[in-house]
């Protein structure tokens, strides 16, 4: 049951994404909030439903963008793939592993966003997409980690309480 | 009987001297010893005076605060209900600008017909240039209609559901629009870009294209109704070696700030690609 929760918790990133962070543009790059929403989900050991939420997220992203539906799904899977190889690998310093899952993912996102625009017959300079695109939407997905993260830890803590042993 | 009036004169005597006296020395009669009588009774009253007052203020200074404390409540909440009411009708009175300019537009072009919908949010891919109107299918919205504001073109739509549809903007990377030059009488083809800026390309050789031109739709391809406003040439850019001149284009509508959009219903964009003939290898 308690799984449900990502359907209003998702649209309300999927809302806040399209009302709000989508205008808030550095050049031509904007935060991608679902990314690091998943990525801070997806760090936290306890919750063992990252994988729904990424794909849940991704279809939401995926009809409300002019992108193929599979681009952002594809590309949170990954994130949450990333998230778990990161939160084995850094499981004392879980800033650090959300910080090196969102840089990763949104390289991977945005790459695999880029390809699939070539491949739709979209002609978008690499080094534009790089310069104006790329590289200040990782820039404010960086800094919108730290917020995001501070409520995700406690929405994981509240859905998936973690049992204390004797 | 004669001491009972002979004591009532006595006293009535008294009083007569002593109010005499008085009378006197309040009136200034006795001179020095006058002045110095009255300021005397007067500083004793001033004295008195003071004294009840500031009593009198401490006695009901705090029920005075109470009461301004509250009123300064209630009038600070007026206040903000007041400011928040303002702010309503300040945007009330923006979208009412928005559409009566719109309603204008309408009514100066009536050979088409139009939908107002709201502009409730925006791509959430950095690389795409779409914007999301509250109106759907169930409003009779389709694929392909034109997207206007009383300024100019805005685009077109891409894909609909019940409610909501997906616009694709002038300034979309993918967007290609066939346009004609008012002044020179010269067709070429807009392009968006990446970063939003409009460029013209295909514009021949042999025309003269100036800064300051205006760009309409031209109505080839069936894409888009012709004459419809889409910008101004900023600068030109014209290499005897190349092809066509090329030009940027400062587009009317302002995108960062869309708010209430014309959607136009009744056309219906034709698509040629069946009639495009294929290269034969």
């Amino acid at each position: 049951m308690r799984n449900l929760v990502a359907f209003p918790i998702l649209f309300l990133v999927l809302l806040l994404q399209t009302t709000i962070f989508s205008r808030l543009t550095l050049l031509s790059g904007a935060a991608d909030l679902m990314l690091v929403t998943l990525a801070a989900l997806a760090v936290q050991e306890q919750v063992t439903s990252a994988w729904h939420w990424a794909v849940l997220g991704g279809l939401m992203v995926g009809l409300a963008s002019g992108v193929p539906w599979f681009v952002p799904v594809i590309g949170y899977l990954v994130v949450v793939g990333l998230a778990r190889l990161f939160q084995q690998r850094f499981w004392q310093a879980p800033i650090l592993a959300l910080f090196g899952v969102v840089f990763t993912g949104s390289w991977v996102v945005n790459l695999l966003t880029l390809f699939a625009l070539q491949i739709a017959g979209r002609a978008i300079a690499l080094d534009d997409a790089l310069s104006l695109v790329i590289l200040p939407s990782l820039l404010l997905n960086m800094l919108l980690a730290v917020p995001v993260r501070a409520l995700i830890v406690d929405l994981a803590d509240w859905l998936y309480p973690v049992e204390e042993t004797l | 009987m004669r001491d009972f009036l002979s004591r009532s004169i006595q006293t009535t005597i008294i009083f007569l001297v002593v109010g005499g006296i008085l009378f006197l020395a309040f009136g200034g009669y006795f001179g020095r010893a006058s002045t110095l009588f009255s300021g005397s009774l007067l500083g004793i009253q001033e004295w008195v005076s003071v004294r009840y007052l500031a009593i009198q203020d401490f006695l009901t200074a705090p029920r005075e605060s109470a009461t301004l404390i509250r009123r300064n409540a209630e009038l600070e909440a007026e206040v903000a209900r007041l400011q928040a009411e303002v702010i309503t009708l300040e945007q009330k009175v923006a979208e009412t600008d928005v559409l009566s300019a719109l309603v204008d537009f309408s009514t100066a072009n009536p050979e088409n017909t139009y939908m107002a919908a709201a502009v409730i949010g925006q791509d959430p891919s950095p690389f795409l240039h779409y914007v999301i109107i509250n109106r759907g299918s169930n409003d009779g919205i389709q694929r392909g209609m034109p997207i206007v504001t009383d300024q100019g073109l805005v685009g077109r739509v891409d894909a609909v559901i019940a409610n909501a549809a997906r616009v694709m903007l002038i300034t979309d990377p993918a967007s290609a629009v066939n346009i004609r030059l008012q002044n020179s009488k010269t067709d070429a083809m807009l392009l968006g870009s990446l970063t939003g800026d409009l460029s013209l390309d295909m514009i021949s050789q042999d025309a003269t294209v100036e800064a300051g031109d205006v760009v309409l739709t031209s109505g080839l391809g069936g894409g888009y109704p012709p004459d419809i406003v889409v910008g101004q040439i900023v600068n030109v850019r014209k290499l005897d070696y190349e092809l066509f001149q090329q030009a940027t284009v400062q587009p009317v509508v302002d995108f960062t700030r869309l708010q209430i959009v014309l959607v136009i219903t009744n056309f219906r964009a034709i698509d040629i690609t069946p009639l495009i003939p294929e290269t034969v290898p």
